[in-house]
């Protein structure tokens, strides 16, 4: 327990660092410092504003106005953006209606290899996504448990949450605070970031400038354009629809490089073998289980899912034995899951 | 008759008078003596009478020829674009059905994804080959047979990818369907434009007025009219044989060209309005219907994979449209008016044209219950429901789809015959009137000059 402990806040300490650096936390801060000032309107998410120049905010002061306030995104900074509420396996109105319904409904991708996929063979979803959210129904419906699962396009998985056509989404989904304005989440199951995927035989080398005057695909709306609007390195930005296409592209000669999750990035390595992850994940993005901001008792139930699935990240735990299946191959430097933080 | 003076006495003519001017003087000379006006009359009528026959003659294989480019010609290589517009989008869906289907459907779709590419790619050549195609359609041609094997080599990598159980197949043939949606289908149907500009230009030509004839058949009628007016007021002789049988012979021609282009113009405008113009709109249906089967099917192959700009399904969203293009923006009741079934049904001219339309119709209603089932289904997140409302068999989104496309096609094979029928009757119109023309208007000459020379007969 101590050593993964240890071995884990080593790898926290190594990417922070790296992480806070970089324009993505600058940007959140920027959000934040808004509400921190007095709550800003609700909508303002992300703005590219002063990215990189405003210094991260360390160590927000909580006034005596921001302390009283309950919401999950007061005093959200990118460093503890992560943390969620204590687990706890009470049975609240969100937990009673899922079991009353006899069936969880969760929000999930199709197009992700390894994580979220019907796989053609079967016409069946798989994933480490999704072995996640049926270990959560499990745990709330029993064995056997009825899962319903929902197709939930990138863009689509806060406005399912917040109109409920889905009880949470277990997606790929990074955890940040303009979402946590705007829905909850659980503890982080999975440390992502932004990487770089090129042919292993490329001059391309990570997120720097050996991608001058190179085609880099990226997804239309995604962190990856956003990054690269701020810090091009020289390179041609090709933008697609969905980041597999950025595969295509790569494979057709249409693009050097892609700019995508290295979560997602892996998936594409899983499908072509002559292309690999460059360098280091250049951002820091937790994926968490994303529910409906009012379901907190759910939100608990899913922590406590969270933290028997990780089982302190022994080798046979459930989640190590998900990542051998699934994510080992492609993505073979992690050790353990990401230790849970809390804000009670 | 003799009291007309001769020509007065002339200064010597300068030496450098020009040969036409001569000749006129001495057309005038003769002219001061009564047979050699006649003469020269003669020779006047003669001439009008054939200028009308050759202008008759001219004019009319002219239109003639015409008529036969738009049967034999345009029309078939309109029809031809027309396919080769038809087996792309047809492959397009094929392929992404037999995505869907997986290894069940696999060796049909696959047959029928190869029989559509075989068909294009043969059209292609020969249309190619045809020298009539225009600049426009030979670009076309050409761009479309840059894109063909590219489509091809996207839509096996899908397949490979597929097989192997990777999602890379699906965004593989997202982006084959890509390509066909910007690069071939717009090329085809610049190309099926085209050969139908050329199809019109045909039509024009073969329906324009011969004016020139009728002007010259007016023109020869009224001066043989007047010629014999002359001839009864100088010999008070009511018949002159010779001049009568010029005239029959003339107003024979003129009335024959007038009746005969009059009947021919009549067919090829029936053969445009309820053949070509019908054949025109039901090709556009059927492409509409393709390509709205082919979205669909994409909707579950790239499951919210691509979203439009106001965050809709990018697929859905198309498949909405081409039915709003198919049969008017409401899910039931008759199509609307500017909709390509309701466009069909107006131009169908009989019960059996609209028949298959009807048909058509209904079952696109059909399948647009059936689509909102299946969609339903989906947005559920029964996704093998799903699949089956619409690959699956009896009770498929499927089979309402290739029933829309077997009424369509009966309607196209209906409009097809009525536009040939319609055509054939017209161009018949016009078969042996050049000959017969010709024919009449020398014997109409003969009898101009043979007339007019038994007059001068009277002065020796």
């Amino acid at each position: 327990m101590s050593v993964r402990r240890r071995v884990l806040g080593n790898l926290r300490a190594v990417l922070a660092p790296v992480a806070a650096g970089m324009g993505v936390m600058a940007a959140a801060a920027a959000v934040l410092v808004p509400t921190l000032a007095g709550g800003a309107g609700h909508g303002a998410v992300g703005g590219g504003a002063g990215r990189a120049s405003t210094p991260v905010v360390t160590h927000p002061a909580y006034g005596p106005g921001t302390a009283s306030d309950t919401s999950p995104a007061a005093g959200c900074t990118p460093r503890n953006a992560a943390e969620s509420l204590r687990p706890s396996s009470d049975d609240g109105p969100a937990v009673a209606r899922i079991k009353e319904r006899g069936q969880l409904v969760v929000g999930v991708d199709q197009n992700t290899y390894r994580w979220g996929y019907r796989d053609p063979a079967t016409g069946k979803l798989a994933g480490f996504d999704i072995d996640l959210a049926r270990a959560i129904a499990a745990d709330i419906l029993g064995p056997d448990a009825k899962v319903v699962f929902k197709a939930v396009p990138t863009d689509q998985r806060i406005p399912a949450l917040r109109k409920r056509r889905v009880d949470m989404v277990v997606r790929t989904m990074t955890i940040n605070c303009a979402r946590k304005k705007l829905v909850a989440f659980s503890t982080s199951y999975f440390q992502g970031g932004q990487q770089v995927l090129a042919p292993k035989s490329s001059a391309v080398k990570a997120f720097d400038d050996s991608l001058r005057g190179k085609r880099v695909c990226t997804a239309a709306g995604s962190t990856g354009e956003a990054e690269l609007a701020a810090r091009p390195h020289g390179a041609k930005v090709l933008r697609v629809p969905n980041q597999l296409d950025c595969l295509v592209r790569l494979q057709l000669g249409q693009a050097d490089a892609v700019v995508t999750d290295n979560a997602l990035a892996a998936a594409q390595a899983a499908q072509d073998p002559a292309v690999e992850l460059k360098g280091r994940p250049f951002t820091d993005e937790p994926y968490g289980v994303a529910m409906n901001e009012a379901d907190t008792d759910l939100v608990r139930r899913v922590n406590k899912v969270l933290d028997d699935y990780r089982a302190g990240g022994a080798p046979d735990g459930p989640w190590m034995r998900a990542y051998r299946k699934w994510l080992k191959a492609d993505l073979p430097d992690i050790s353990g899951p990401p230790s849970p933080e809390y804000s009670d | 008759m003799s009291s007309v003076p001769t020509s007065s006495v002339a200064p010597p003519a300068p030496a450098r008078r020009p040969a036409w001017a001569e000749g006129l003087d001495e057309l005038r000379a003769a002219a001061t003596t009564e047979p050699g006006r006649l003469r020269v009359i003669g020779a006047v009528l003669a001439l009008l009478v054939l200028v009308f026959g050759a202008a008759a003659a001219w004019q009319v294989a002219d239109r003639a020829a015409a008529a036969d480019d738009v049967v034999e010609h345009s029309q078939p290589l309109t029809a031809d674009a027309a396919s080769i517009y038809r087996s792309l989008a047809d492959a397009d869906t094929t392929a992404a059905g037999g995505f869907l289907a997986g290894g069940k459907g696999d060796a049909a779709t696959r047959q029928r994804y190869g029989k559509d590419i075989a068909t294009a790619a043969e059209l292609l050549t020969k249309a190619a080959q045809s020298a009539r195609s225009s600049d426009a359609a030979g670009e076309q041609i050409a761009r479309l047979n840059r894109q063909l094997p590219q489509y091809t080599g996207l839509v096996e990598t899908a397949r490979a990818n597929n097989r192997q159980g990777l999602p890379l197949g699906g965004a593989y043939l997202r982006y084959a369907n890509e390509r066909m949606r910007t690069e071939l289908l717009p090329a085809a149907r610049a190309l099926y434009e085209a050969e139908s500009d050329r199809l019109a230009a045909d039509y024009a030509d073969a329906k324009a007025w011969p004016w020139a004839a009728l002007v010259a058949g007016v023109l020869a009628v009224a001066t043989l009219g007047w010629a014999q007016r002359r001839h009864y007021r100088r010999t008070n002789r009511v018949f002159n044989r010779g001049l009568l049988a010029a005239t029959a012979a003339s107003v024979a021609v003129l009335l024959w060209l007038v009746a005969g282009h009059a009947v021919a113009r009549a067919g090829l405008t029936e053969s445009y309005e309820h053949g070509a113009r019908s054949l025109r709109v039901l090709n556009e249906a059927r492409i509409d219907a393709l390509q709205a089967r082919g979205d669909e099917n994409l909707t579950l192959v790239a499951r919210g994979a691509v979203l439009t700009d106001d965050q809709q399904d990018f697929y859905e969203a198309g498949f909405r449209t081409g039915m709003t293009d198919l049969a008017g923006p409401g899910e039931r009741g008759p199509a609307a008016a500017r909709s390509r079934l309701g466009a069909a049904l107006a131009l169908a001219d009989d019960e059996a044209g609209r028949a298959p339309v009807r048909a058509a119709l209904a079952s696109v209603r059909q399948w647009q219950v059936r689509h909102a089932e299946a969609r339903a289904a989906d947005e559920k997140g029964d996704y093998e429901r799903a699949l089956a409302k619409v690959v699956g068999g009896a009770g498929s989104t499927g089979e309402a789809f290739d029933r829309v496309a077997a009424g369509l096609s009966r309607a196209l094979v209906h409009e097809q015959a009525e536009f040939r029928t319609a055509a054939d009757a017209g161009r018949g119109s016009l078969g042996g009137l050049p000959v017969g023309a010709g024919a009449l208007t020398l014997v109409g000459a003969l009898g101009a000059v043979l007339g007019i020379g038994r007059r001068l007969a009277e002065y020796r």
